[in-house]
C-alpha cells in the first residue's frame, strides 16, 4: 500500500517539477522566473523527503533542510536585486 | 492502519504539490501565478513532512520531530518571499491582464 502511494507520489511530484521547469524557461518576465525557481526548490524538498521515506534513511532530511535555507536566501537575493539593482549597497 | 494514514498523507501532499505547479504553469498573469505555489509550499510539503515524521517515529526508536523544523521554516519564509516577489514585480511594472485589478495611481 505504502509502496504504491509512494510510486504515485513520485510521478506527481516529478510532473510538478517538470511544469515549474517549463515555466522557468518560458516565463515572460524576471519575476516569473524567480517564482518558478522558488516553486522548483519547494518541489525538490518534497521529492527528497519522499526519497527518504522510500529508502528508510533519515539522511535525506539534512539535504532538504539545506535546500530550504539556501533556496530562501536565493529568492531573497534575486528579489532584492530586482528592487534595488544591487544586492548589498 | 498506519500504512493507510501514511499513504493518504503522502497522496494528499503530492496532489497539492502538483496543483500548485499546474497553477504556476497555466495561470495567465504574474499576480495570479503568485497564488498557486503557496498551496504547494504549505499544504503539499507540510503533509509530506508530517507523513515522514510519523513514519520515522514508528520505525526508529524515539520520537522523530525534526521534520517539523522544515515545516516551520517554510511556513515562516513563504509569506516573506511572496511579499518580496510581488514588490519586485510592482517595481519593474510587470504586464497584467485585464482581469487583474490595476494599481491606483
Amino acid at each position: 500500500m505504502l509502496n504504491l502511494a509512494l510510486s504515485i507520489a513520485f510521478v506527481m511530484v516529478g510532473l510538478a517539477i517538470l511544469l515549474s521547469f517549463i515555466r522557468l524557461i518560458i516565463g515572460p518576465n524576471t519575476p516569473d522566473r524567480i517564482l518558478a525557481l522558488d516553486t522548483l526548490y519547494i518541489n525538490s524538498i518534497a521529492l527528497l523527503i519522499l526519497l527518504g521515506i522510500n529508502l528508510q534513511s533519515a539522511l535525506y532530511f539534512e539535504a532538504a533542510l539545506l535546500i530550504a535555507v539556501m533556496g530562501f536566501m536565493g529568492t531573497l537575493a534575486l528579489s532584492k536585486y530586482l528592487l534595488r539593482g544591487d544586492i548589498m549597497e | 492502519m498506519l500504512e493507510w494514514i501514511l499513504a493518504i498523507l503522502i497522496l494528499v501532499g503530492a496532489f497539492f504539490t502538483l496543483v500548485g505547479s499546474i497553477g504556476l504553469y497555466k495561470l495567465s498573469d504574474f499576480y495570479m501565478r503568485l497564488h498557486g505555489p503557496t498551496k504547494a509550499s504549505t499544504l503539499g510539503v507540510g503533509a509530506i513532512l508530517i507523513a515522514s515524521a510519523i513514519h520515522f517515529s514508528f520505525t526508529t526508536d524515539g520520537v522523530s520531530l525534526h521534520e517539523i523544523l522544515v515545516t516551520l521554516f517554510l511556513f515562516i519564509t513563504a509569506p516573506v518571499s511572496a511579499h518580496l516577489m510581488a514588490k519586485a514585480a510592482i517595481h519593474i511594472k510587470v504586464k497584467q491582464v485585464e482581469r487583474t485589478r490595476q494599481l491606483e495611481k
